[in-house]
């Protein structure tokens, strides 16, 4: 035990001594959220507005004056706007007279997504304008439908992404940063004279990964911090449930970091492979970029293998939808199993003598 | 021999699927005794010594080493012997005093016990200024110097050195042999594979693989006056001619 707490002592001198690496460590998951929070947004908010007004009546004024009050778009008097709204002539006489009348939308669709949003937005708000004016006129048997967002009534980014922010973060730390430390013992030939010594070479796979996993809980502090003071997201599941299933998805990725470092010979090769093997997977298939609902067959297969998927679910049902254990049961054992086998097939390769 | 050999291998063998890198080699060493193991590149040394040293399995063949069994007492074994490498195998980021803690610690050194060593170590060396520096900042030849002096720190029976003196130059490599001769002095046998032919002039017997075999075994003045030549440089070259496998 002794011999574990010098071992560690280590660890942590190593830790503090690279000065690079601890800005990474404690500056990454604060630019990744700011930058998530602020910067990399789908919301929708100020989206400019031209409107041609070619009636000049009542009802394209009234239509006017309730796009301008919306949060979402501000009309502008001139171009260049992310959406053209044209009101044709006799818009008000159409309206009343025919009980049928015709605007244009017109967006700029070299960004799609956004085009989509946009256009989405203003026909919501249109039709919204058209059942007030129908409720004006008493017309009776209208079908009216309310949509209720669920968990996430503002649509704001926040819910998908801090859940995704932590998988990330929490694979950067454990995968990369333990992978690399052990296999810099391995350059360096300490490892040899570790091996040599009585100290067991499981117990130098636990001295190793401790400081990560005391880092990688700090992190996680940190991200929830800001997620609720920075982003105003707040935590609605169990914090102790939240925190035991993180550091159960951080000893996979400390199985996983040391697994890596059985076999990558240098340091640059072990962080090719965390980069390329864990961390690009975790972007692609955890479901935080892209859905995984919407891709092929056997893309929604490998997902299954990837265990930030399923953290990324037991997080946002935790954290988002404030849903308990029974919910998280299925993505839970999946979890467990995984830690246990990668643990296990870590454990062995590393125990295998120096060759 | 009178004494009990404090290193006694019979028949040591490691395959490696159909190369057998260490060919069933036979061989003692006395307590005390530094014992240098010379063989070309490839001739199988390192393997044999990571055998010694518990680090590779052998595939037959039995070894005691320190009074243990080599195959059932791994662990009595390891914690008797020493290991220094040519990479010196320090931690560049920390302190000579911070390194000294740390691998007295892992061998289950007591605090005390720790910082008596570091004192005794930085007066022997003369390095009581330089203990709060970073190991980066040091020359080669106090690495190598504090490297083995942190492989004695546990008292070891034996001290395995695998090529210590490669990469330094002709004046800091014959201090280190004043070091290893205090250590050998003070009842240590130590374990050395070198390069260095000069250096083999210096140890008390030397072996000579070849193949993975054992070719001659005996103290230099023997071996060179068996062989007719003036030097072991020149016993060396005679011996490795005959070398089937190419240097790797």
């Amino acid at each position: 035990m002794k011999q574990l707490y010098t071992f560690v002592r280590k660890e942590f001198l190593h830790v503090l001594r690279d000065k690079k690496t601890l800005l990474i460590l404690f500056g990454l998951p604060v630019v990744q959220i700011l930058i998530f929070g602020f910067a990399l947004t789908n919301e929708v908010k100020h989206a400019s507005v031209f409107i041609r007004d070619e009636a000049h009546d009542d009802a394209s004024r009234a239509l006017m004056e309730r796009i301008d009050a919306s949060q979402v778009f501000d009309v502008v008097q001139s171009g260049p706007a992310n959406l053209d709204l044209i009101i044709p002539s006799g818009f008000a006489h159409d309206l009343s007279h025919g009980g049928r009348a015709t605007v244009q939308i017109i967006t700029d669709a070299s960004d799609p997504n956004r085009a989509t949003t946009l256009s989405t937005y203003l026909t919501a708000i249109i039709a919204d304008h058209q059942l007030a004016l129908s409720e004006l006129q008493g017309i009776p048997y209208l079908i009216r439908t309310t949509t209720r967002f669920t968990y996430n009534p503002q649509l704001k980014g926040a819910p998908n992404f801090v859940p995704g922010v932590m998988a990330l973060v929490l694979m950067l730390v454990c995968v990369m940063m333990t992978s690399i430390s052990i296999v810099r013992e391995k350059e360096l030939g300490t490892m040899e004279i570790l091996l040599v010594s009585p100290f067991r070479p499981l117990m130098v796979i636990v001295a190793k990964v401790i400081p990560y996993l005391l880092l990688s809980v700090v992190n996680i502090i940190s991200i929830l911090l800001l997620s609720v003071f920075v982003l105003g997201l707040p935590i609605n599941g169990s914090i102790p449930l939240l925190f035991s299933m993180s550091i159960l998805f951080i000893i996979t990725s400390l199985a996983l970091g040391v697994l890596v470092s059985t076999i990558a010979a240098t340091q640059q090769v072990a962080m090719l492979v965390s980069m390329m093997g864990m961390l690009l997977p975790t972007l692609l298939f955890s479901g935080f970029m892209f859905p995984i609902e919407n891709m092929p067959l056997p893309l929604q297969l490998i997902s299954n293998a990837i265990p930030a998927k399923w953290y990324y679910n037991i997080v946002k049902a935790v954290m988002i939808k404030g849903l308990g254990m029974d919910a998280i049961m299925k993505e839970a054992i999946i979890l467990f199993g995984m830690a246990l086998l990668l643990t296990a097939i870590s454990v062995k390769r590393f125990k295998v003598r120096l060759a | 021999m009178n004494t009990v050999p404090i290193i006694s291998v019979r028949n040591l063998t490691k395959a490696f699927g159909s190369f057998t890198a260490v060919d069933a080699i036979s061989f003692d060493v006395a307590p005390g005794e530094i014992f240098g193991f010379l063989g070309a590149n490839g001739a199988g040394k390192t393997t044999a010594m990571k055998m010694l040293c518990g680090l590779l399995s052998p595939t037959s063949g039995e070894a005691r080493v320190a009074g243990f069994d080599l195959a059932t007492q791994t662990e009595d074994v390891k914690r008797r012997i020493g290991y220094m490498s040519q990479k010196f195998s320090l931690y560049e980021d920390l302190t000579v005093e911070e390194n000294i803690r740390f691998y007295g610690g892992i061998y289950g050194l007591t605090l005390a016990e720790i910082r008596r060593k570091t004192a005794e170590l930085a007066a022997d060396l003369g390095l009581v200024e330089e203990m709060q520096k970073l190991v980066r900042s040091l020359p080669l030849g106090w690495k190598q110097k504090i490297a083995f002096s942190v492989a004695l720190l546990h008292d070891p029976a034996i001290v395995f050195l695998d090529e210590p003196t490669g990469g330094v130059d002709p004046v800091t490599r014959r201090q280190f042999w004043d070091l290893i001769y205090a250590a050998a002095h003070r009842g240590v046998t130590l374990f050395v594979t070198t390069h260095y032919m000069d250096e083999a002039e210096y140890c008390h017997r030397v072996s000579i693989m070849v193949d993975g075999a054992i070719k001659a075994l005996d103290t230099p003045h023997a071996l060179r006056k068996r062989f007719g030549a003036s030097s072991m440089d020149d016993v060396f070259t005679l011996l490795a001619r005959g070398a089937q496998r190419s240097a790797d």
